[in-house]
């Protein structure tokens, strides 16, 4: 299983736990596992066409799976996923 | 000439706005975690005001000056939490144009010092919301007034050209190869403009952006909604992008000061902390980063100073603004 850090922006939908363990080969079936777990989580994570939505960013081991293979970058037993909203840095 | 010490010198100019750019390349060997990979600091924070945006703020106004969107007396405004606006005020002190800011207001004294210092108005915004906050509140405030003139940094091809025209270039002077570039990820100026001229170069360039992990605090205060892009990023042009928390961009920061003896802003120490990884990957060549600004303007926050476990207890590394 994997490790999905929960943000404090979706902690009311997994019942205010931070971290959810998931199962799944790679970024979508964990997040997916984790939609089935959580459903509150599912239309947070998910546009309704099933792409991860625009200002959720997922990051495996801290690297965003965006640049990797998106929802196809592969899971290890150990990894940890976390959930981030996008947000604007600069000066 | 005999006695110069380091060549070539600095260079000459008209006035302190040319001066900007040609900053020093530094390697770093301390902290190079193999002997074939060697490790470069480019010292943005050698510009006159102390920062990369220096480069930017002058694309901005020179681009508008080219189009003929601002005559001297035109009032520029623009979202910043600190580096751009205090290259703007400059630049725009020196040419003539009236400055406002719209900045979060939990950045640190010295940035609203040095604003007012070069005669810049400065509009608050929410510090819980970050950078977002301040975008919205100019945008706003643009709509609802037509005579202000808006660069906005976050969708102006200006501010990835001063890049493109300017950094890059340089670092392509000093060097043949450049196997990774790295540096922060904020309006993404210098990851697309560097990062499109190097790959121009050898399209086998890494060009990898550093960005922050917020701390729970501030990430706490905002929804999914609220989530921020900023137009001018191009994500197909970035191969890896790591987050680095408030607290190791804070021990790298001190690892810096510590072995290389490089005073930095906190986020060049998460950039640092991103390029010793990249470079640990790697078997030889060279990772280029880029040091942003120098640590001045963060003093008054203790963290060049106070041990990390203070940092942590008094909840520095949770609610500061160090990007």
């Amino acid at each position: 299983m994997s490790t999905i850090k929960i943000p404090p922006v979706l902690r009311a939908s997994t019942g205010g736990e931070r971290e959810v363990a998931a199962d799944g080969s790679n970024v979508g079936e964990v997040l997916r596992a984790l939609a089935s777990s959580h459903p509150a989580t599912e239309a947070q994570l998910f546009g309704d066409d099933g792409t991860l939505n625009r200002y959720v960013n997922v990051y495996l081991n801290d690297e965003d799976v965006r640049v990797l293979d998106g929802l196809d970058t592969a899971v290890k037993d150990s990894d940890t996923l976390v959930i981030l909203p996008a947000m604007a840095g600069g000066r | 000439m005999e006695g110069l010490r380091n060549k070539p010198c600095g260079g000459r100019y008209g006035d302190i706005v040319e001066a900007i750019g040609n900053t020093p390349l530094v390697e770093l060997k301390r902290l190079s975690p193999k002997p074939g990979v060697r490790i470069y600091a480019k010292l943005e924070s050698h510009n006159p005001t102390g920062s990369v945006k220096d480069r930017v703020a002058r694309g901005l106004i020179e681009d508008a000056e080219a189009k003929g969107a601002i005559q001297p007396g035109q009032t520029i405004l623009e979202p910043t939490s600190g580096n751009t606006g205090i290259s703007l005020a400059m630049i725009c002190k020196r040419k003539g144009y009236p400055l406002k800011v719209v900045m979060p207001d939990n950045v640190t004294e010295e940035r609203t010092q040095l604003l007012r210092m070069y005669g810049a108005d400065i509009v608050y915004s929410p510090g819980a919301q970050g950078s977002n906050g301040a975008v919205a509140m100019a945008l706003e405030m643009a709509a609802g007034d037509s005579s202000y003139y808006m660069p906005y940094q976050y969708g102006n091809s200006a501010n990835p050209d001063s890049h493109y025209n300017g950094t890059a270039l340089e670092i392509l002077e000093e060097l043949d190869d450049v196997t990774a570039f790295v540096a922060g990820l904020g309006t993404g100026g210098t990851l697309m403009g560097n990062g499109r001229r190097l790959k121009e170069h050898d399209p086998s360039t890494l060009v990898v952006a550093a960005e922050p992990l917020q701390g729970e605090l501030v990430q706490g205060l905002r929804s999914l909604d609220d989530g921020f892009i900023p137009p001018i990023i191009d994500l197909s042009l970035i191969d890896r992008k790591i987050f680095v928390s408030n607290r190791d961009s804070v021990v790298w920061t001190k690892r810096l000061l510590a072995e290389e003896g490089m005073f930095v802003g906190v986020s060049s120490g998460a950039i640092a902390a991103i390029a010793v990884r990249i470079a640990g990957e790697l078997d030889e060549g060279n990772v280029v980063f880029v040091v942003a600004d120098d640590g001045w303007k963060y003093l008054s926050s203790g963290v060049y100073t106070k041990p990390i476990e203070q940092l942590e207890a008094e909840g520095v590394l949770d609610s500061a603004s160090f990007w």
